[in-house]
């Protein structure tokens, strides 16, 4: 019987994820129909324009770069779906990364330890940096109760000038004397080492890694569920004796010191520094949406950083051929919208179903 | 006898003038209330203040709008090409409509889909970035002037006035007296501030300050003062009860988001059209985010926006105009708090002695040793203010109850 039930329960749970992925992947297929008739209007062939996209991405060459591409945005996606499966939005994961970014290329240039040690000292100086400035906004939400998406978009901001005001005054080396600044080199000790030559580095198992760990620590592990159990019901959670204030503190900090990681594979991968035209912004937002496509399951997150590096990897060959490169983005941020609606209105439509079943169970057993 | 509300508050004013007066003086930075200061403030107040009812408008109605930064761009983008091919007027109502289209697709997605509010106000910035990036690779690549981050410069600009007699505008031809620019160059004590202050706020304005001043007073009266406004409010404070009374919740809301992204487009309107004479990318520069801060620090309400992107559109503006001024400010805050201090003391407030103090001691150790202020620190004031309001004031903040909850009409609650 308990086999029996058990299996029933597998049963139920593969359906679901595969409900999940076939939701998600029409919610792609209906995303592209809008932009190819996004296309349609503007007066291109949206049919060049996807051929143009699979014919460049499907290539062994960008397959590189789509991996490449993936990496910022696995880390950034992560630190976002932390704070999701406690029901906190962490918008803040753009100036954790950038100030990360700044600390740790700094910080990097100060010591001298053998390469591993060296590499390893720069990721854990990112990942204190991010989870320090996400402590701000876990502390301000603990102690006066401010919303995390108001604080973190404040925060944001802050952010921006303040490692501006840091590098102009303290970091930025003149030395090189070329226009775009940076701080000073990290030291090759402190370089992660390329998986394929100047194509892709360590990064990259770095934040599959992260992403295995990530499943670990929130899927299958006590505080995990302690996690979880506050981001669906933080009463119950509370009654349970789960500490409502230390879960918060904890998740934006862990948040953070994942957020932290995003910018590392440019600053010891590429730049071997912190330059504010050399780092690329807009990851945290990225992230956002990568999250979401991938419903804050590891999985789901890789695949989906890895569609979005695809896409971003056809660009230049997008616009050589007379397709402005935006469309890109635009195809991005559509898909995402299309993907939350068509997710919201189908679990929606499950848990109807499910109620439905559970009514019709009950009067069968004619109680 | 109690004195009345309106006594107080002309007091306060009156005591804040003489204060920045005797600063102004002391420091001899007339910059402090110079009427290009106040100009460059007033012009720089407006997007904010916009911004600002934008933000009020979505979140009385009970959505949270995230996406104002994202409407604001829509209204740069479609209000320069608007001004660009037909002229200023219709580039203001091109702007509207841009942001109109970003407040619909919002509306469209938390209220018709119940999706998260955030995740959609995130989702529209991030669209609206890329979006007018596309459409200006079709249609200001190639043009004289355009580019791929920026719209050929527009051949109209919007007309200015001056106010006649005050600030020496023209009377069918005739040049009028400017009496307060001559009242400002005579640099009397509380008179010469107000001369201008009075200046600044009459001189070159543009009509498109006028309408967005015209928002305030008339989004007030139409959400305090009127069936439809109470309805709006209702369905951002308990829509549950609001539905109980027949209130169609989910139009109002629709409703509201038009008319916040139609106020957000005239925000990026003013910047593209009014501030400048083209389309530039980034040319919100956060501004959506600061109308959204200046929410918050005015309680959800319109008096309390104007003071807030006032407050904040001064800062701008006398960064802009007179960088040196700005050390004079801290010396201005010790003073305030120094008063606020005095005040606390008379009224046995522990709490606040502290906290005047600790100010009055900072600003004035500022003022003595800071020369400059860094340029990149001074962009993050509002933020700041922002949170140290939030942190300090939550108590007496009063948000719509209801904003940001997700409402399905009909459903059993």
């Amino acid at each position: 019987m308990s086999q029996n039930i058990n299996s029933q329960r597998n049963f139920n749970s593969m359906r679901k994820s595969l409900n999940t992925l076939g939701s998600s992947v029409s919610a792609i297929i209906l995303a592209l129909i809008i932009c190819g008739v996004l296309l349609l209007v503007t007066g291109k062939d949206p049919f060049a324009a996807y051929g143009k996209i699979l014919e460049t991405g499907l290539t062994s060459d960008k397959f590189l770069e789509m991996l490449k591409r993936a990496t910022p945005l696995i880390f950034s996606a992560i630190a976002v779906a932390i704070g999701f499966k406690m029901n906190l939005f962490n918008i803040g994961v753009e100036g954790q990364y950038l100030f990360a970014a700044l600390i740790a290329a700094e910080m990097g240039t100060h010591v001298s330890l053998p390469r591993p040690l060296h590499i390893l000292f720069i990721l854990v100086v990112a990942m204190i940096s991010g989870a320090a400035w996400a402590s701000v906004a876990a502390f301000l939400k603990i102690v006066r109760g401010i919303n995390e998406v108001i604080s973190t978009i404040m925060l944001n901001y802050i952010a921006l000038s303040f490692i501006q005001w840091l590098f102009e005054t303290f970091f930025r080396d003149n030395s090189d004397g070329g226009l775009n600044v940076k701080t000073t080199k990290i030291a090759p000790s402190g370089r992660m080492p390329d998986l394929v030559h100047d194509r892709l580095n360590g990064m990259f198992i770095i934040a599959l890694l992260v992403a295995f760990l990530y499943w670990i620590v929130v899927f299958r592990s006590r505080f995990g569920f302690q996690l979880r159990a506050s981001g669906l019901n933080p009463i119950a959670a509370r009654t349970a004796g789960i500490p409502a204030n230390r879960m918060i503190l904890i998740a934006l900090m862990l948040s953070g010191a994942v957020a932290g990681l995003v910018a590392m594979s440019a600053v010891i991968g590429d730049v071997y520094g912190y330059g504010p035209s050399a780092i690329a912004t807009q990851f945290g937002f990225a992230g956002i949406s990568v999250a979401l496509l991938g419903r804050n399951h590891p999985l789901g997150i890789i695949g989906a950083a890895m569609l979005f590096g695809f896409l971003d990897s056809t660009s230049a060959e997008l616009q050589l051929s007379g397709i402005p490169s935006s469309i890109v983005k635009v195809i991005q941020a559509i898909i995402v919208l299309v993907v939350v609606i068509v997710n919201e209105a189908s679990s929606r439509r499950y848990n109807r179903r499910t109620a439905e079943r559970a009514a019709l169970a009950l009067k069968s057993l004619d109680i | 006898m109690i004195p009345s509300k309106n006594f107080k508050l002309y007091v306060s004013i009156l005591g804040a003038l003489a204060i920045i007066s005797t600063v102004r003086l002391w420091t001899d930075q007339d910059a402090l209330t110079s009427s290009s200061t106040i100009g460059t403030a007033l012009r720089l107040t407006v997007p904010i203040l916009l911004a600002g009812m934008a933000g009020l408008w979505a979140e009385r109605c009970g959505v949270l709008n995230i996406g104002i930064e994202g409407m604001m761009i829509f209204g740069t983008w479609f209000g320069a090409w608007g001004a660009w091919q037909f002229g200023p007027w219709v580039g203001l109502l091109f702007a509207i409509l841009g942001g109109m289209f970003g407040g619909l697709v919002h509306a469209v997605a938390t209220v018709r889909f119940n999706i998260d509010q955030v995740i959609s106000g995130v989702v529209i910035n991030l669209f609206a970035f890329f979006g007018v990036r596309y459409l200006s690779e079709l249609v200001y690549v190639g043009k004289p002037g355009g580019g791929i981050s920026q719209s050929p410069p527009q051949k109209w600009a919007l007309p200015k006035f001056n106010l006649p007699i005050l600030s020496g505008g023209e009377i069918a031809g005739w040049k009028s007296s400017d009496f307060l620019g001559w009242l400002e160059s005579q640099r009397w004590f509380i008179l010469g501030d107000l001369g201008g202050i009075g200046r600044g706020l009459t001189h070159s304005i543009s009509w498109a300050t006028v309408i967005a001043v015209i928002v305030v007073p008339v989004s007030a009266w139409v959400l305090w003062r009127t069936r439809f406004g109470l309805r709006l409010r209702s369905s951002g404070e308990s829509p549950v009860a609001a539905e109980s009374l027949g209130v169609k919740v989910n139009h109002l809301r629709y409703f509201g988001l038009l008319i916040s992204g139609g106020l957000a487009g005239l925000a990026g309107g003013t910047l593209s059209i009014v501030a400048s004479s083209y389309y530039r990318q980034g040319q919100t520069a956060g501004r959506g985010f600061i109308g959204l801060a200046t929410m918050i620090f005015g309680n959800w309400r319109p008096s309390g926006i104007l003071t807030g992107a006032l407050l904040f559109g001064y800062a701008e503006g006398i960064k802009l105009v007179a960088s040196d001024s700005i050390t004079a400010l801290f010396l201005f805050i010790a003073a305030i708090a120094i008063v606020f201090f005095v005040l606390s003391i008379v009224r046995r407030k522990r709490s606040q002695i502290l906290v005047t103090l600790v100010v009055f001691i900072l600003s004035a150790v500022a003022y003595r040793t800071v020369s400059t202020v860094p340029e990149s620190l001074t962009q993050s004031l509002p933020y700041v203010v922002t949170l140290i309001v939030l942190a300090t004031a939550n108590q007496r903040l009063r948000p719509p109850a209801m904003a940001g909850v997700p409402f399905r009409p009909g459903e059993p609650h």
